[in-house]
């Protein structure tokens, strides 16, 4: 194929690419958009393999056949409750092979150890310094989300102070490459470990419950640095592919920091809860057992389940499905509040409940939910704490002030399900657990809510 | 040939705007499978991948580093689509009987 040829297939690829995200707009078309963005990746390939640029085989069958398998393995066995780790363990290996991209782009020149232009050679720091960075960083994040490191943000004195020393070792160490931008320049190697220290030291003080955001971000940086790597060989279907994918990145980080109420800034560089200690609340917990929840239950018109990461964490989500079930057949209209960071990731919730069949047209998001809270019979808060907080409403002096939470305090009744009266994962006090019309349902979530279907089909 | 770069950067530009446009539009259910779509997509990277490795250059480094970056690009490609889809298959409306989940 000629280069004409292959630079007009990149753009049906490309055209294949907007289109498969436009269908991602309503469920009802996104797994057709997803089949069309993956044709338009299969188009670039080919062409790309077609094309006069790439003359020797041996290698890209090898590492093709060794990737697919990978790939196709662990899209096949993740469990759902596993998205979080999955989808960092790939933003990781995007970011490593738009490093390695970059890297041999180095070697275009023809002769080995030959200098290559001031523009190839800066695009190339980009896409090693991004794409280190957000491979390290992932790996950090993928350790914290699998609880193979400690999941707490872990602060210490100094540490913006390291990192600013690192990040202008970094530019310092780029400088000194663009002066002789050779591949064995020990400068370019210096880049390297710098960016993949940055990017462990950037993920390290954030905490578990922050890390819808730092997903997000590492999307983003995964998606710029293959935006770099196209810069480096000049290359435009990596550049608005890249593109596209740091734009929805950045969407969803933003959305995140909204929904608690938090600049990037300071979920990225302060822990959390550092600053401020909550008023304590003192008050009696009302507990309930699954006897009288389920009487209650019977007896509702309406019921919102409120799920949160404990869900997940219990696989609580094909018993609560049943429940739900089971109530619609009683005439209950039945919903499901999720809060846009419920869980590790964006949309984390809203997957488990689909895999455990229940209907989307169920999924409420928080700010439609709200309004109708105050026709809620019972609204039913399942391994969550923090995003049903009333805290963030009226407590000033609460690390959480400010973030809009589901507003379950609001509904004619409420059930906690929680495993014991220890505080969630911010370690805030939850004021909720001591309202009047609170009644707590202590246990395992998964089978506090069997023992509830057991008791109404009893 | 000092154009390119601009004309690079204006594509870059263009395309932000674009994914922003095209982004903002998806609602929050759909979140999961957008971030794993996405980091396909981001693997287009393997193009790039493809043409290192298969440059037949004299440096061996070069066709190394390509070999290496066809894999991970490759596991992010396949990876991020299947799962994708597999995710999108659980979404469905009420009262339609389920698909079985394919494995």
């Amino acid at each position: 194929m000629t280069a004409l040829a292959v630079n007009l297939a990149y753009i049906g690829a490309a055209a294949l690419f907007v289109f498969g995200l436009k269908m991602l707009g309503s469920p009802a078309t996104a797994r057709r958009g997803n089949a069309l963005s993956a044709a338009g990746m299969l188009i670039a390939v080919v062409a790309t393999l077609l094309s006069e640029g790439v003359l020797e085989f041996r290698w890209i069958v090898v590492a093709a056949a060794a990737g697919a398998v990978v790939g196709a393995l662990a899209s096949r066995l993740v469990a759902m409750t596993a998205m979080p780790e999955m989808v960092a363990l790939f933003n990781g290996s995007g970011g490593i092979a738009s490093l390695l991209v970059g890297w041999a782009a180095l070697f275009g020149g023809g002769e080995a150890a030959a200098a290559v232009s001031a523009f190839t050679a800066a695009t190339v720091l980009l896409s090693v310094a991004i794409g280190g960075l957000t491979f390290s960083g992932s790996l950090v994040a993928w350790g914290k989300l699998a609880e193979a490191l400690p999941s707490g943000a872990l602060l210490f004195p100094g540490q913006r102070f390291v990192n600013g020393a690192l990040l202008a070792a970094l530019i310092a160490c780029a400088a000194m490459f663009m002066l002789n931008p050779v591949p064995d320049s020990p400068y370019f190697f210096a880049v390297l470990a710098i960016a993949g220290l940055l990017g462990v030291m950037a993920v390290v003080p954030i905490g578990g419950a922050d890390m819808p955001v730092v997903i997000s971000l590492l999307n983003s940086y995964s998606g710029l640095a293959a935006c770099a790597a196209g810069f480096a060989i000049n290359n435009n279907v990596l550049i608005v592919s890249g593109s596209l994918v740091g734009a929805a990145g950045i969407i969803l980080t933003n959305i995140m920091c909204k929904a608690m109420n938090r600049s990037l800034a300071n979920v990225l560089f302060s822990g959390f809860g550092a600053a401020k200690t909550a008023s304590k609340v003192e008050g009696e917990v009302k507990p309930i057992d699954a006897n009288d929840a389920s009487l209650i239950l019977e007896a509702a018109s309406a019921v919102a389940f409120v799920p949160g990461y404990g869900m997940a964490v219990a696989q609580a989500q094909h018993v609560v499905q049943e429940l739900g079930e089971l109530l619609e057949e009683n005439g209950t209209e039945v919903s499901y509040a999720i809060h846009p960071v419920a869980g590790r990731m964006p949309g984390h919730m809203n997957v488990l409940l689909a895999e455990a069949n229940v209907p989307y047209d169920q999924l409420v998001e928080m700010e439609d939910m709200n309004p109708r809270m105050p026709n809620v019979d019972v609204a039913v808060v399942i391994g969550a704490n923090d995003v049903v907080n009333p805290s963030a409403r009226e407590d000033e002096n609460s690390p959480i002030y400010g973030m809009p939470i589901i507003n379950v305090d609001h509904a004619r009744t409420v059930f906690v399900l929680k495993r014991s009266m220890a505080s969630g994962f911010a370690g805030v006090d939850n004021p909720l657990f001591f309202g009047d019309n609170t009644r707590m349902l202590f246990g395992d979530a998964k089978a506090s809510v069997a023992e509830v279907i057991a008791a109404l089909k009893g | 040939m000092e154009l390119v770069p601009v004309y690079l950067a204006f594509i870059l530009v263009l395309s932000i705007f674009l994914g922003f446009e095209l982004i903002a539009k998806v609602p929050a259910t759909l979140h999961t499978p957008l971030m794993s779509g996405a980091n396909a997509i981001s693997g287009i990277t393997l193009v790039g991948a493809l043409l290192a490795a298969g440059s037949g250059l004299p440096d061996a480094v070069a066709t190394w580093l390509g070999a290496a970056a066809v894999f991970f690009a490759t596991v992010n490609v396949v990876g991020g689509y299947l799962v994708t889809d597999r995710m999108l298959g659980m979404f469905r409306r009420r009262e339609q009987p389920a698909k079985p989940e394919q494995r």
